[in-house]
C-alpha cells in the first residue's frame, strides 16, 4: 500500500518532539477523523531554523509529518508557504489516494505554524505601538 | 520471517481435511447438478449430502438449509427477502447498531424503498438491552433482525431473552451467526430463531460459499432470478465444492469447539495478562467474560490503530483495527461508537482474534513485541505523555 519512502518515514521518523519555546504552533485534525499533527517551528530572520512534530496517526500521516519537517528546515518563510499537499505527497514518492485527504494535513498543519508565528508576531507589534 | 495470523474473524485458512474433501469436485465430479445424465446426478447427490449434513448438524431438516455465495448473500436475503415478502403486513424492522455492514447496508436499502428501521442501542460492552427491544416491538414489525456475536468485539447477544420477546409477538427473528458458528455452541430450534446466517470463510472453509437456514414456513421473496435452484429461493448453479467444504467446514468446527474454546480462552486471556503488565493505558473493549473467546478489542490510549498494524506487520504481525483510516471512511468504528468509546479511544483500537493455528509462542512473541511498538507511537502522540 505505501511506497518504501513512506515506510522509511514511518520507520525512522526525522523531527519528533516539542519545540518548548517555539515561535509558531500549528495544530490540525481531530480524533473523529482519526488525525491530529501538532507541528512546531523555531524562526529567526525569516527562516526556519528548526521543526518539529507530534503525531496521533496512521503511517501515512506520520510520514507525512516527518517529510514535511525535513522539507522546511533551512527554508524561508515565503518558501515554505509554497509548500503543498501534493510537495509533500510528491517527496514521498506518492500516497493511496484514500490517504491523500486524510493524511496530507501535515502541510496545513506547518501553514498554520507559520500563520501562528506571523500573528505573533503582529500582537508583538501591536503592543510595542501601543506602549 | 515468521508470520503470525491474529485476524481470524476477518477469515481463516481452509482446514486440510475441508480441502480434501473439496477436490473431487473441481476435477472428476464436476457435472452440473441440474443436468439429467451421470454426471449431473453425482453432483446432485453431494449437494444433498451436504445439506443433510449441514441440517443434522444444526438440529433442523435438509429442507431448511439453503445455500448462498457467504454470509453478507445470507444477511441480504434474510433482510430483503422477508421485507419484500411480508410488506403487506407491515413496513418497520428492527435491528442493532452494532450490525455487520451486510445487514446495516441491506436496512438501509430498505429504507430507502419505504421501510422503517429502528437501530437499538447496545451498552458498553456492545450488548442490546432486552428492555429496549421489548419497548420497540410492535404490531407493524415484521421483522428482527440481531446478530449473535459481534465480529469486532466478539460480544454475545441475549439470544434467548431476545427470541422470547420477538417470538411471543409472532415476529420473524433473524440472526446473523457468521462469528457465532464454530465460537459458541448454537441450538437452532431452542433458540427459536426463523433465519440464521452462516458463512464458510470464517469457520476454516472457503471463501464464497455460505448458508441460511430458513425455518419451514417462513416466506422470503427471492433476491436471484433464473433456474429453480435451492427450492426457487436462490438461483444459480450451485458451487458444489464450495458447498462441500462447508459442509466438512461445519462438521469440523461443531467437533473442535469445546476443545478450541478451552484453547483460544487460554490464548487470549494470557496474552491480555502479559499485556497489562507491561503495557500502561490498555483499554479492554467488551466484556472480558462475557464474549467469543478467541476475540479481544484493545485500545492503546495516545496511539492510532493503522499504524500499530503496520508496525505489527513489519513483524509478521496481522491483525486489524477499528480506526478511521483502515475502514475507509473518515469515522471510526461504527460498533466502537455505538458503545460509547469516545472516538480517540476508538481510533487506537486493534482487534486481536485468534484462531486454531495459534500458539502460546505466538501470544509470547506478540506480547513481547507491543510494550516497544507502543512506546514508539506514543512518543510521537501529543495525546499521551507519560502520566495521562
Amino acid at each position: 500500500m505505501y511506497s518504501e519512502k513512506v515506510m522509511e518515514h514511518f520507520q525512522n521518523p526525522r523531527n519528533v518532539g516539542e519545540i518548548k519555546d517555539a515561535d509558531g504552533v500549528g495544530e490540525i485534525g481531530n480524533a473523529v477523523c482519526g488525525d491530529i499533527m501538532k507541528l512546531y517551528i523555531k524562526v529567526k530572520d525569516n527562516q526556519i531554523l528548526d521543526a518539529k512534530f507530534q503525531t496521533f496517526g496512521c503511517g501515512a500521516a506520520i510520514a507525512t509529518s516527518s517529510m514535511v519537517t525535513e522539507l522546511v528546515k533551512g527554508k524561508t518563510l515565503e518558501e515554505a508557504e509554497k509548500i503543498s499537499r501534493d510537495t509533500v505527497a510528491e517527496a514521498l514518492d506518492g500516497l493511496p489516494p484514500i490517504k491523500m485527504h486524510c493524511s496530507n494535513l501535515a502541510a496545513d498543519a506547518l501553514h498554520k505554524a507559520i500563520e501562528d508565528y506571523r500573528n505573533r508576531i503582529k500582537a508583538r507589534e501591536r503592543a510595542i505601538n501601543l506602549s | 520471517m515468521k508470520r503470525i495470523y491474529l485476524d481470524h474473524n476477518a477469515t481463516t485458512p481452509v482446514h486440510p481435511e475441508v480441502l480434501e474433501a473439496m477436490l473431487p469436485y473441481f476435477k472428476d465430479k464436476f457435472g452440473n447438478p441440474s443436468s439429467i445424465h451421470g454426471f449431473g446426478r453425482e453432483a446432485k447427490v453431494a449437494l444433498e449430502e451436504a445439506r443433510e449434513k449441514v441440517a443434522q448438524l444444526l438440529g433442523v431438516s435438509s429442507s431448511e438449509i439453503f445455500f448462498t455465495a457467504g454470509g453478507t448473500e445470507s444477511d441480504n436475503l434474510a433482510v430483503k427477502g422477508t421485507a419484500f415478502a411480508n410488506r403487506n403486513k407491515g413496513k418497520h424492522i428492527i435491528t442493532s447498531r452494532i450490525e455487520h455492514h451486510a445487514i446495516l447496508e441491506s436496512c438501509k436499502f430498505l429504507e430507502k424503498e419505504g421501510f422503517n428501521v429502528t437501530y437499538l442501542p447496545v451498552d458498553s460492552k456492545g450488548v442490546v438491552y432486552p428492555e429496549d427491544l421489548q419497548k420497540a416491538v410492535q404490531n407493524d414489525i415484521i421483522l428482527v433482525s440481531i446478530m449473535y456475536v459481534n465480529n469486532e468485539v466478539g460480544s454475545i447477544q441475549p439470544m434467548e431473552d431476545i427470541s422470547r420477546i420477538v417470538k411471543d409477538k409472532g415476529i420473524y427473528l433473524h440472526t446473523d451467526a457468521v462469528q457465532a458458528l464454530g465460537k459458541i455452541p448454537i441450538d437452532v430450534r431452542k433458540l427459536n430463531v426463523d433465519m440464521l446466517s452462516m458463512s464458510g470463510h470464517k469457520i476454516y472453509g472457503p471463501k464464497g460459499v455460505g448458508a441460511i437456514y430458513i425455518r419451514k414456513g417462513v416466506r422470503i421473496t427471492p433476491w436471484s432470478h433464473g433456474g429453480h435452484h435451492e427450492r426457487s429461493r436462490r438461483a444459480g448453479t450451485e458451487n458444489i465444492p464450495g458447498i462441500v467444504g462447508f459442509a466438512k467446514a461445519v462438521e469440523l468446527t461443531l467437533r473442535e469447539l469445546d476443545d478450541q474454546n478451552r484453547h483460544l480462552k487460554n490464548l487470549t486471556e494470557t496474552f491480555y495478562r502479559k499485556l497489562v503488565e507491561t503495557v500502561p493505558d490498555v483499554i479492554l473493549n467488551g466484556d472480558l467474560n462475557s464474549r467469543a473467546v478467541n476475540t479481544l478489542n484493545l485500545s492503546f490510549k495516545g496511539v492510532e490503530g493503522e499504524s500499530i498494524i503496520l508496525s505489527l506487520d513489519l513483524k509478521g504481525v496481522a491483525v486489524t483495527s477499528g480506526s478511521a483510516c483502515t475502514s475507509g471512511t473518515l469515522e471510526p468504528s461504527h460498533v466502537l461508537s455505538a458503545m460509547g468509546i469516545a472516538p480517540e479511544i476508538a481510533q487506537g483500537a486493534i482487534r486481536f482474534s485468534f484462531g486454531r493455528g495459534n500458539t502460546m509462542e505466538d501470544v509470547e512473541y506478540v506480547a513481547s513485541i507491543l510494550p516497544e511498538i507502543v512506546n514508539r507511537l506514543r512518543s510521537m502522540s501529543p495525546l499521551y505523555a507519560k502520566g495521562k
